[in-house]
């Protein structure tokens, strides 16, 4: 399917998007072993309710992003309403009040750009339904740099601007209708974990065939 | 070592660079975004690479300047989280009611709009004429903003909105006189501010201060120049003195966590106390 070992999942969603990260996360199983980091659009002055909603709906831990946290596997982190949110080289978080970028604070393109800082072409960015066309930039960057793109398709978005968008700024890898877009990264994911293993296995088989794992 | 690795390296040599020539120190802010920030100027100005930057930078002082502004981020509104401002109106203003002199600084007050905030609340709960405020930025373009205290007209409505959110009474249209398309704030706003030049990751204490403000800031710091400024703030406030910060920062990963109590945790209002007390 791919020749990369993932190590982190971004996601960008818009109007729409409550209902499509239900979607994808509801697909998961609760032993998911990346970190999945959120930016869904969100009125500037809401609570943290989505976190909330989110972990209703899925078997994962859902959470706000705090500024200088260390990125965890198996966490969903959502960006905090208002503050764009950034991936460090250390793999932790970063907050700026930095002026919107494609009339949205958070924005997808500064989370998806700062993305590649922190984990370079282990990345496998999902935009989802939304009605302008951030992440666009973002996903040609990861796309520059080696990561894996999937994309909702248009005719199953509530709003097709940004899933239209990603698919016109760069050669995306899958273009898939929500429901089939959690199931799909599952199985991403576990067969970039299983060359992790199989490489593990070689690793070890001229000096012991049985080492670490028994067939 | 891969692209990314040089312009790390690059990066690291364009803050150095910046430092050396001109004395301002990015050096311990969190990189992210700095680093995108250099990206975009990078591909605006057709740049080749971060050295051509680090080249132009030490020779071409408007182009540095026009760098500064791309990196020291002066995005601010009146009344920012108006949550914050009512929690102060109902909470802090009370215990600053006390003194019988007062002292407030607020570091890193980019364009102004939050120092203006704090002056009307002060005028309406009758604290202004006995409180000297210290607007800092170690940006002088944003600084003479501050001063001028004109602001786009645009954005008046929802600082009217947030005003109102933040319990504000009166008409907020008595702040401001409109002209053409600004608004200017009233000058007996501006009788006990004092807009000078400070940059917290290179000066130091300047006084005692029985209020600091120092909202989203902190943010763009790494966590060693996160704690010196801490440590500049706990030089700077006597036991009682208040710090309140951005509703996304917090005291309580930094060194200084000890020095400081919650007054309004969620608003990320804090106490200083008595260290003494809690060495004996």
């Amino acid at each position: 399917m791919n020749n990369i070992e993932f190590e982190a999942v971004v996601i960008g969603s818009s109007a729409g998007g409550i209902k499509a990260l239900s979607s994808v996360l509801s697909a998961l199983p609760s032993d998911f072993p990346l970190p999945i980091i959120i930016v869904q659009h969100l009125h500037p002055q809401s609570d943290s309710y989505l976190a909330k909603i989110l972990e209703s709906k899925c078997k994962l831990k859902v959470k706000q992003a705090d500024e200088k946290e260390t990125i965890a596997d198996g966490m969903v982190y959502i960006a905090p309403p208002n503050y764009h949110l950034l991936i460090e080289d250390d793999r932790s978080f970063s907050l700026s009040i930095e002026g919107q970028v494609n009339f949205a604070r958070p924005s997808v393109d500064v989370l998806f750009e700062t993305a590649i800082y922190g984990y370079r072409d282990k990345i496998v960015a999902i935009i989802l339904t939304g009605a302008n066309h951030d992440g666009g930039v973002g996903v040609k960057k990861i796309k520059q740099n080696g990561g894996y793109i999937i994309v909702q398709t248009p005719e199953s978005a509530e709003a097709d601007a940004m899933p239209k968008a990603a698919i016109a700024a760069t050669d995306v890898d899958k273009i898939l209708p929500l429901e089939q877009i959690g199931s799909f990264l599952l199985q991403l994911v576990n067969s970039s974990i299983k060359k992790r293993f199989d490489k593990y296995n070689n690793r070890f088989s001229h000096t012991n065939p049985s080492f670490p794992l028994k067939n | 070592m891969d692209d990314i690795d040089i312009q790390n390296i690059e990066l690291q040599l364009l803050l150095q660079a910046i430092y050396l020539k001109y004395g301002y120190d990015f050096r311990n802010y969190a990189k992210a975004s700095i680093k995108r920030r250099v990206q975009h100027r990078l591909s605006k100005d057709g740049l080749e690479s971060i050295s051509a930057m680090q080249k132009k930078v030490l020779y071409d002082v408007s182009f540095f300047e026009t760098l500064l502004l791309d990196l020291s981020i002066n995005v601010t509104e009146m009344f920012r989280d108006p949550k914050f401002y009512l929690a102060l109106r109902k909470v802090v203003i009370p215990h600053l009611k006390k003194y019988p002199f007062l002292k407030i600084w607020h570091a890193g007050c980019s364009s102004g709009e939050e120092v203006y905030s704090m002056a009307i609340i002060l005028k309406e709960e009758g604290l202004y004429d006995r409180t000297q405020i210290y607007a800092t930025d170690m940006n002088e373009i944003v600084l003479k903003q501050a001063k001028d205290g004109i602001f786009n007209i645009s954005r008046l409505k929802q600082y009217t909105a947030n005003y109102q959110k933040a319990g504000g009474q009166e008409s907020f249209s008595n702040y401001y006189t409109a002209h053409y398309d600004h608004a200017v704030m009233s000058k007996s706003l501006k009788e006990n501010i004092l807009f000078s030049d400070h940059n917290l990751a290179t000066d130091g204490v300047f006084g005692e201060m029985n209020l600091i403000m120092c909202r989203n800031v902190l943010i763009y710091f790494n966590r060693d120049l996160q704690n010196r400024v801490l440590g500049l703030f706990s030089d700077s406030l006597p036991n009682d003195g208040i710090l309140s910060l951005g509703s996304k920062e917090s005291i309580r990963f930094s060194a200084f966590s000890n020095n400081f109590e919650d007054v309004v945790r969620e608003e990320k209002i804090y106490r200083k106390i008595n260290t003494d007390k809690l060495t004996k």
